[in-house]
């Protein structure tokens, strides 16, 4: 019988890939990006900071921002998503990816964002569910909300670009 | 410079995230808005190429989309974004200043609607284009 690998053992493996795949796009650090892990579930998380108000007067994150937030989340979710169960056999080394050797991301080929309400200048949270997951597309839809999770203040629809599978040509 | 133009300009300049970002606006009028962004490592989606997240691109095209709508000769007093849809022809190029061109091409009571081009310095060849509707919150008439 193989016994399951201890509980800290797998944690310290997931988060740190998480922390790595997070961690590599400067943007999302720029706006204060994290990502909060249960099991295989991401939250993003971004810390309200003035200099994301879009609106002195209201105030009121920009737009640009949310749609950031939420293009970030569609991003990092599908990589995660894609590169799960690489991480899980061990196919990623976590020395190379450490060193800044990280698998290549999706890239976005169009993007609409359907603003609901004003984001109001307190933390927001997003969530990515991949509707599909091909070889060479994916389609990722995206909610973020802020108090109430039943009242999300923007939707997110996201088409991307799988990157090549390793010892594929690119694009 | 009109008044309308001098509105437009001071609601812009005070956006803190256009400031963080670096934008400049360049043109301004008729429902017609040019802003550019330096390139800036910090704005990076891929540290392998260099090359700006899209987030970055679109923040952008959003912040010149709310300013053309601004300097609509319908001269609104607020607008916020509703809908926005952006298209990414290519990766800019790394270490390019990226030019957002908006219009607000047509107006309703309530609504404006615009298109939005992202280029880089080849401008023949856009980055991005987007399509997007806005609210717009007209001046209350005087009693």
């Amino acid at each position: 019988m193989i016994r399951p690998e201890p509980v800290q053992v797998v944690k310290a493996r997931r988060d740190g890939a998480l922390a790595w795949l997070a961690g590599s796009v400067p943007y999302a650090a720029f706006l204060g990006i994290r990502f909060d892990r249960r099991g295989d579930e991401l939250t993003a998380v971004l810390p309200f900071d003035e200099k994301l108000i879009g609106n002195p007067a209201l105030p009121a994150l920009h737009g640009g921002v949310t749609a950031a937030f939420l293009e970030v989340t569609a991003i990092i979710g599908l990589s995660w998503a894609t590169l799960w169960e690489a991480f899980e056999a061990g196919r990623l080394d976590p020395a190379k990816m450490a060193a800044g050797d990280l698998p290549p991301l999706p890239r976005t080929i169009d993007f609409t964002v359907d603003y609901l309400r004003a984001g109001l200048p307190r933390d927001a949270y997003a969530r990515a569910r991949i509707n599909r997951s091909g070889r060479r597309f994916a389609s990722v839809q995206v909610e973020a909300w802020q108090d109430n999770r039943e009242r999300p203040f923007a939707l997110g629809s996201v088409h991307l670009l799988m990157p090549p599978a390793p010892g594929e040509p690119a694009e | 410079m009109t008044d309308l133009t001098m509105t437009a300009r001071r609601f812009i300049e005070s956006i803190p995230h256009a400031r963080a970002l670096g934008m400049c606006l360049k043109e301004l009028g008729d429902g017609k808005a040019t802003i550019v962004m330096p390139y800036d490592t910090r704005f990076v989606g891929d540290p392998a190429t260099g090359v700006l997240h899209g987030g970055a691109v679109s923040a952008l095209m959003d912040t010149a989309s709310g300013a053309s709508v601004m300097c609509h000769p319908a001269a609104p007093v607020a607008t916020v974004t509703l809908d926005l849809r952006i298209d990414y022809m290519r990766p800019a190029t790394p270490g390019q200043t990226i030019t957002a061109r908006a219009e607000c091409h047509h107006v309703t009571r309530s609504v404006a609607f615009i298109r939005v081009v992202a280029t880089d310095e080849d401008e023949a060849r856009p980055v991005a284009m987007g399509t997007g509707a806005f609210t717009l919150e007209r001046a209350r008439a005087k009693p």
